[in-house]
């Protein structure tokens, strides 16, 4: 079902919780549809300083959050913004099928989290030419996926 | 390890094996006229005779099937094509298991009408509901004995009578956990398993009262009084019988002793904050401890404990091939997000007071991480506080 991977990041998730003071957070998914997460970053000269999740969900959402978290430390907005669902599960040996959508929420909540860095900063700019004005422009907490495979 | 998914799969007694042993080598067909047949033709006869004495019934009132789910096929819709020209309507209860769920549709799409009869939250049939959906053209009601997800006991005395036409109920739960009289039960038709009483998987057995018709689904040479086509499982059906025959004589003691078990288990777990019972608080399985953790989600309950050697069940929707929650769990009005927090404890022969203590020491750190990760569990506390 899952690959080994996927079951070393349940069991050991990294950067795990909340970062009280975060520059930018980013929630995405729906307790209805079983899966929902948070993330917070950390960010110092456009760069991802430190990373924390949340999450709600399957042994997937876990494992994913946990990766994405992994794969966007120490990286820059710019790189961070092209991790996708299919990195992130990539990096972990691959995802079940029915999974790939409602659990792999992470790459999600992380555009969001930089996009609410640039909101509160007032780069307008950055957000327009990064494509982000639209999704900075929406509540987080109302945010929901719909839940289908 | 600690097994208590026994709802999902069980082991097969060791006495069932050595039985089915002698008879794996044994080349008779059942349908041979000459020794080897006849004697083959012995030992099916012999499981029949062991299998009817289990539920009360005469031995030319079991067909043996491949399991509960082709049993309910060939209730539901061998007993629908026969009877066609009595009506078109037949009634299943809300929390039936998958296999009656799809031949209801199954039937729908070839011209049935099919109506779900209602539970209330704690899954009993709500007979007045029952009775009103059915109709003049009505021909078959099947309900479930008991619900191996959530454990709750139907009162199929109390639903025979409102139901005039032909009652099929599904016993793979029940049998062997509490009493299954098809005479007291007044059923005209009940599916059992094997492998739930701890015989081997691949057989199963459908009770037909005797006058009752129905339709075969699987053709063949006319076996089983030409309702069930195929060269008999022998080996398999003498498993039945055997296991038919231990669960006669210990079906009792048993139970009483996974209840006692089970009740542990359950005080243990409600000790748990945010944790609820689902199902009947007290007509329930006797091994059946079905519960939900508020702010996790059940798939992740499952391999954190499997991480400890646990094994258990879940109705989340994150475990399930479309994505959908359990019906039996919608039905007895669980929102989305508490049926994913769903876990189903179940018991059987080999389980002890050992591992239910186990289970207890383990999980309240299993649900306390899981929750220090969820956002709704963290939202929560901060506006408790």
């Amino acid at each position: 079902m899952y690959s080994e991977k996927v079951f070393e990041h349940f069991r050991n998730p990294r950067n795990v919780g909340v970062i009280e003071d975060a520059d930018g957070v980013g929630t995405v998914g729906n307790p209805v549809c079983g899966d929902l997460m948070t993330m917070y970053i950390k960010v110092k000269d456009d760069r991802i300083e430190d990373i924390k999740f949340q999450t709600f969900g399957c042994g997937a959402a876990i494992a994913t959050s946990s990766m994405a978290t992994e794969l966007a430390k120490g990286k820059t907005l710019e790189e961070a913004l092209k991790i996708t669902k299919q990195t992130v599960a990539d990096a972990l040996g691959g995802l079940p099928p029915q999974k790939m959508h409602c659990s792999n929420l992470a790459s999600d909540a992380l555009k969001r989290a930089i996009a609410d860095y640039l909101k509160k900063r007032g780069r307008e700019e950055d957000l327009k030419r990064l494509g982000l004005d639209k999704l900075a422009e929406e509540e987080h907490e109302e945010h929901g996926e719909v839940c289908e495979a | 390890m600690v097994y208590l998914d026994y709802v999902a799969g069980c082991p097969v007694d060791r006495r069932v094996i050595d039985e089915m042993l002698k008879y794996f080598e044994h080349p008779g067909n059942p349908s041979s006229v000459h020794s080897k047949g006849f004697e083959a033709r012995k030992i099916i006869d012999d499981a029949r005779s062991k299998v009817a004495e289990l539920i009360n019934a005469s031995p030319s009132e079991i067909v043996f099937t491949s399991g509960a789910t082709e049993s309910n096929n060939l209730a539901i819709i061998g007993y629908a094509m026969r009877n066609k020209r009595k009506g078109n309507h037949i009634v299943v209860s809300a929390i039936e298991h998958i296999s009656v769920i799809n031949s209801a549709k199954f039937l729908q799409k070839n011209g049935f009408d099919v109506s779900y009869a209602p539970v209330d939250r704690h899954g009993k049939l709500k007979i007045d509901e029952l009775e009103k959906l059915i109709k003049k053209d009505t021909i078959l009601v099947s309900i479930q004995h008991a619900n191996p997800e959530i454990g709750t006991i139907q009162n199929i005395q109390e639903i025979r009578e409102v139901v005039e036409c032909a009652l099929h109920v599904d016993a793979t739960a029940s049998l062997g956990k509490i009493e299954v009289d098809v005479e007291k039960m007044g059923v005209d038709l009940l599916t059992i398993s094997s492998n739930d009483i701890y015989g081997p998987r691949g057989v199963g057995g459908l009770y037909i009262r005797s006058g009752v018709r129905v339709n075969p689904i699987i053709i063949g040479g006319g076996q089983e009084n030409g309702l069930r086509g195929g060269t008999e499982n022998v080996a398999g059906i003498a498993g039945f019988g055997k296991a038919s025959e231990i669960t006669k004589r210990e079906w009792k003691d048993e139970s009483e002793r996974m209840e006692k078990l089970r009740d542990r288990l359950l005080n243990g777990l409600l000790k748990i904050e945010e944790t609820y019972l689902n199902g009947h608080p007290t007509e329930r399985l006797p091994n059946n401890a079905s519960v939900r953790f508020s702010y996790i989600e059940g798939e992740s309950i499952l391999l954190s404990m499997d991480m400890e050697n646990i094994q258990a069940s879940t109705g989340s929707a994150c475990t399930s091939k479309t994505l959908q929650p359990s019906h039996v769990l919608m039905a007895i009005g669980l929102k989305h997000e508490e049926a994913h927090g769903s876990v189903v404890f179940s018991l059987g022969r080999w389980s002890s007071q050992q591992d239910i203590d186990y289970v207890l020491e383990k999980l309240p750190p299993i649900v306390e991480r899981l929750r220090m990760m969820s956002p709704l569990y963290v939202k929560k506390k901060k506006g408790g506080e």
